[in-house]
Parts: C-alpha cells; structure tokens; sequence
C-alpha cells in the first residue's frame, strides 16, 4: 500500500472492461435483433478473426522485435488443421472426391479441433524458428516469407491429397452460422454466429495481453528495445524468440480456422504473402505495439474495405455531375493512398503504444496534481 | 536424356537472366540504403502495364520501347522521392513497411486500371519468332536473354568502377554517412541507383512478358522475390553475386518444373509425382538454406556488428 500503488489507480482498467462488456452485450442485441445478412455482421465477424490474428502479429513485431512475414503461413497450417478435422464424416466422400474420402476417418468436436490448429502452427512455428530465428531483421523477414510459401506448396501438393485435397478446396466443415442455436424445425431461436467468434477472439487476445503482462512479455519487450543488453541482463534470447515466435503462431493458426469458418472454404493459393501484408499494415496503422490498436484497425480496415469504402467501386450520380473515376477498383486505390499517409506522415498509427485504458489514465492526470 | 533435359535448361537459363536484371536493381538498393525495396517487383509489373497501354495507344514499337523504359525509370525515381526519401531518418522497419505499402498501392492501381483481367503483351517482332536450336523450340528471345543480360551488366560493372557516379555509389554503400561528410549528394546518388534499377527491371520486364504473354497486377510478386532470393544468394551489395544467383535459381526452378518427366523418362520414377508444384519452394528452401550456412551469400562481404 505504498503511494505509487495508490496512484495507478484501478479506475481505467474497470472502464476498459465495462467498455468490452458493453460491446459485448451490444453484439449480442443486434445479433437478434437486425437481418443476420446485414453487412455489420460480415465486417463484425471477419473483423474479429483479423483483430486475432493481427493481435498476434504485433505480439511478434511489436513486443519482441521479431520482423516475421510467416503469418499467412501459420494461419494456412490452422485452416487446413481445422477443416480435416471437422469435416462431417457423411460429407468426406464428396470432399474428397479425387482420393477416396481422405485418410482421415474421425471428426473432432469444434472447440478441440480449434486448439489443434493453433497446437500444429506453433509446432511448425517451432521447427521453422530453429533455424530462422538466428537472422537478423529484413533477412528474417524474407525467411519467415519464404518459409510461408513453401508451406503453401507443400499443402497442394498432390501426393498429399488424401489429407491436404491437393489444390481442391476443403469444404462442409462446420463455419459461424452452425453457432446458432436453432429448435426442432430448424428455426434459430438464438444467433451466436456474431458473438461466438468474438468470444473466442476476445478469449485469446485476453491471454495475449496476459502474457505480455507477465515475466516473459518483459522478457520480450527487453529484447525489442535492445537484444545484447537483454542477454546481459540474463534473458535466453533464442528460447524467448521461440517462445514467442510458437505463441504468436499458435494464435495465428486458431485465427486461421476462424478464417476458415468465415470463408466456409478453404485452399491453400488464397494465403498468398499478398495476406501478410494486409495484416502488416493493419498492425501498423493500429499502432505497432498496441494491442488495442490492433484490433481497432482491424475492424476499421475491414469496415473500410468491405463495406464503407464500397460505394466508390460502383457509379455515383449527384444531380445530373456522373463522379468521375468511380468504378470497380476504385475503392482499393483510395484505400492504399490512405494508408500510404498514414505509413509515411502518421508513423505511430492511430494508437501509438497505447492502450484502451491508458486513454482514462491520460485524462486523469492532470486534477491528480491538486491531491 | 538430354532431349528431355536441354529445352527445361535453355528456358531456365533465360528466366534466369530476366530474374538476373531484376536482381540487379534489389542488390544495388540494398547495397545503399539497406532496404529490401519490396515495390521493385510491382515496378517491373507496371512496366508489363505501361508496354500493353502505350502499345494500345498506337505508338509505333522503335518509339514504345524506349518510352516504357524511360517511364519505368521515373516511376522508381517517384517511389523513392515519394516513400523512402522521407523516412530517412526513420528505423529501417518503418522504410521496409513503406516498401510494402507502395508494393500494395501499385498493385492496387493497375487492378484499378485494368479491371484486373490478364492482359496481352504486345509481340514484339523478331524477338518473338520461334526458333529451333539443338533440336529444341524456342522463342528467340530465350536465347538473346542472356546475352542482353551480360552485356548490360559489364555496362553497369563498368559504370560502378570508372565514372564518378559509380565511385559514390561505391562510397555511400560502403559508409553512408562519411560520404555525406565528404560532399556526395547523397540524394542524387539514391536518385540515380533507383533509376538504373528500375530501367533494368524495365528491359527484364519486356524479355519476361514476351515469353510469358500476360500481365496481371500480381504478375510482379513471383519473379520480384525470386530475384531478391538471387541477391541474397549471390551476396547482397554484389552485382555480379545476384547475377549468378539469379542463373542458378532461373535454371534450378526450370529443371525441377521438368523433374517429373525428367525422371519418369529415364526410368527412376514409376508414375509422376507432381515435384512441379516445389519449383517456387525450392527457390525459398535455398534461400533459408543459404541464409542459415553463409549468411553473407556467394560473394558477400563479412561485416561485423558492433555493440
């Protein structure tokens, strides 16, 4: 009870959480209560499985100073895991079309299979880190890249086929819309297929944010701000950098199969580095190093670029002026003009390395003075 | 035997050189401001695009080529003007997430542009015709592509080590800041290695597309990685290393495509196996390979870091 305690007050962390909670309730409300087709509800759920797997990319770059570009590669390794394993045994034969069913005859329940796609990334996670990890930034950047595509190759590659489907697309496995709670008739009497994959979402960015809290998140932030004076220090560099370089890609690989489940296919040529990127970026204009950040921009370049920004790829008329330059693709053209300014001009992103309480604390500070 | 193995040979040793010229310009850029300038591959892309529009437009061919060059040139001058030149000063981390951000946003243009469906390069004439050598059939352009890719890399070699420009850019990749202390225009120097690099890529560009046919937006993502892989491989900073590197990775890419049947014909293989679709990973599996052995690749220089 000393006087620095006192001062960190708890107020803003209660807040923080009240804020999630209301969020929470008002996914749920609107869940039941607008068409389950309205765009919200695609942004809310591809939002969510972007605001994880971004989440885990900044705990790599923002938190340990590790510059990786594998991302699309793990999340691969989760989709593929999720959906081999989930595929409804009445519905192998039409999956597996071209291989006889597969070679997997066993389904496993959802939740169990989802911790199977982050357990598999991160033991690929672990294997590619044994040799990688030993590079320097841009050379671990282009190793990390590399080791995304070769993972990509691996899974089309036709001897594989009675488990990976070769280059086919994995489909019927269970996605959101089977949260639902329906009756007998099939009716839904409750949707969940908005708050379930923010549940689950929220869950494991909770356990990040546990993590970068704890001994080993100082660990890893002493080795972003400078490696030879965190050695000195007595940190094991090479098992903190696999520690949390396995973390990230287990969170990647759950963010994979909720990728999965949003799709409601899967194939191994859609994880392209082209997917990297994107999540680079949103870490960025979130903030590297801010975990809220992160999933605020992952909802807001969701939102961007599935819903609001939509009305500059179609032909707008204002009175009898046709805007000019409006047509398919228009859209992605402003959207990365946007974000060219905010990598060159607004470098810290729209959270810097600030996060959701912080905001309260910030205002707090000044009538702290009088007292 | 060799029947089966000499056309994968001779179209690797032309990819080859087209990765080569690519290379040049990520190991010059690299050499100066350490960046791997990911929009490199994307600049080559848009030179594909340039050539299909500018020869759409009905300019005549002798007037086209060098147009393209020439705008394939200012465009890598722009990128670095527009989104390096500002972030100078900045970590090399932020630079690197700029160089993704310009690779995206051209990508994202020529998609505009294009509505993103392939587009027809134009045929450039008698580099186009078929030809048959050794038994083979092939485009004259695969066998003038390594040619063209030497004598424009003793021309580059010899500008390096004779002209006073080169001398700079020696200088500033060497030491960045003294070479500031001694009176090298810095700028002009970075200016002047993105304008080779990309007038590289540009002439890349036009070998590549007249084997390949088609341009896309995403066409420039492939060949760009594999070049750098090349740069890495022959010792970054080193030009004559990413030309080496990139033959040996234009040639290795092309054999594995033809593994399959290579094998299957001489008999060690029962029935294929499909070892084509390894030919991009193979690429990156050297790369990892080269990086975790010799970090400094064929002909680079050792550094040392200092605390």
């Amino acid at each position: 009870m000393n006087a620095y305690a006192k001062q960190k007050s708890r107020v803003p962390v209660i807040l923080s959480f009240l804020i999630i909670l209301a969020v929470y309730v008002a996914v749920f409300i609107a869940e039941q209560n607008l068409p389950p087709t309205s765009m919200l509800f695609t942004v809310l759920k591809k939002g969510a499985t972007y605001a994880l797997v971004a989440v885990s990319m900044n705990l790599l770059n923002g938190f340990t100073g590790i510059f990786s570009l594998g991302q699309a590669g793990f999340m691969l390794v989760g989709a593929y895991t999720y959906a081999i394993f989930t595929i409804p045994l009445s519905q192998r034969a039409s999956v597996y079309q071209y291989f006889d069913g597969g070679i997997v005859q066993f389904t496993l329940p959802v939740p169990l299979a989802m911790i199977l796609a982050g357990l598999v990334a991160a033991f690929f996670a672990f294997l590619i880190g044994l040799p990688v990890l030993r590079l320097k930034s841009d050379y671990l950047a282009i190793a990390t890249l590399g080791f995304a595509e070769i993972i990509r190759a691996i899974f089309q590659w036709n001897q594989l086929g009675p488990l990976t489907n070769g280059s086919n697309m994995l489909r019927l496995f269970p996605n959101f819309n089977d949260f639902n709670i329906r009756n007998a008739d099939g009716q839904v009497t409750v949707y969940l297929s908005t708050l379930i994959p923010f549940l689950i979402s929220g869950l494991c960015i909770a356990l990040i944010v546990m993590l970068i809290h704890s001994g080993y998140g100082r660990a890893f932030k002493a080795i972003r701000d400078d490696e030879i004076a965190a050695e000195a220090m007595g940190i094991n560099l090479a098992h903190h950098k696999r520690l949390a370089f396995s973390i990230s890609s287990f969170f990647a690989g759950i963010g994979g199969a909720m990728l999965a489940m949003y799709q409601t296919t899967v194939q191994a040529k859609s994880f392209t580095s082209a997917m990297t990127y994107e999540i680079l970026l949103i870490v960025v204009i979130g903030g590297v190093g801010s975990v809220t950040g992160s999933v605020f921009s992952s909802f807001l370049f969701v939102a961007c670029s599935e819903w609001w920004l939509r009305f500059l790829d179609e032909k707008q008329i204002i009175g009898d002026f046709e805007v000019p330059l409006l047509r398919n693709g228009f859209r992605l053209v402003v959207f990365s003009v946007i974000i060219m300014i905010v990598v060159l001009f607004f470098r810290r992103g729209i959270m810097g390395t600030k996060e959701l309480p912080d905001l309260f604390r910030k205002r707090r500070i000044k009538p702290g003075k009088e007292g | 035997m060799w029947n089966t193995v000499f056309p994968y040979l001779l179209s690797g040793i032309s990819v080859g050189g087209q990765y080569a010229l690519i290379a040049i310009g990520y190991t010059m850029v690299y050499g100066i401001l350490r960046l791997i300038n990911f929009a490199h591959g994307d600049v080559f892309m848009v030179a594909g695009i340039l050539m299909v529009y500018i020869c759409a437009s009905g300019i005549p061919l002798y007037a086209s080529i060098p147009l393209v060059l020439a705008a394939t040139a200012f465009i890598g001058f722009l990128i670095e003007r527009v989104a390096y030149k500002p972030l100078r000063s900045a970590p090399r981390m932020s630079v690197m997430i700029s160089a993704i951000g310009v690779s995206y946003t051209l990508q994202n243009l020529v998609l505009y542009v294009t509505g993103g469906l392939n587009q027809i390069y134009p045929t450039i004439p008698w580099i186009s015709d078929s030809i048959s050598i050794l038994g083979a059939t092939t485009k004259r352009v695969t066998v003038i592509t390594p040619f063209l890719t030497l004598i424009l890399v003793v021309a580059l070699v010899l500008l390096i080590n004779r002209t006073k420009i080169g001398m700079a850019m020696r200088a500033v990749s060497k030491d960045f800041e003294t070479s500031q202390l001694m009176g090298i225009k810095i700028n002009t120097v970075i200016s002047t290695t993105f304008v080779i690099g990309s007038f590289l890529a540009g002439v890349g560009s036009m070998l590549y597309f007249t084997n390949y046919t088609t341009v896309i937006q995403t066409s420039g993502a492939m060949p760009g990685l594999k070049a750098f892989v090349a740069a890495v491989f022959g010792g970054i900073g080193s030009i004559p290393g990413a030309v080496i590197g990139a033959f040996i990775i234009g040639i290795m890419e092309n054999i594995i495509k033809g593994l399959d049947v290579i094998l299957f014909k001489s008999g060690i293989l029962a029935r294929p196996v499909g070892l084509a679709t390894f030919s991009d990973a193979f690429t990156f599996a050297l790369l990892i390979i080269i990086l975790v052995v010799k970090p400094t690749g064929l002909f680079g220089e050792k550094t040392t870091d200092k605390v």
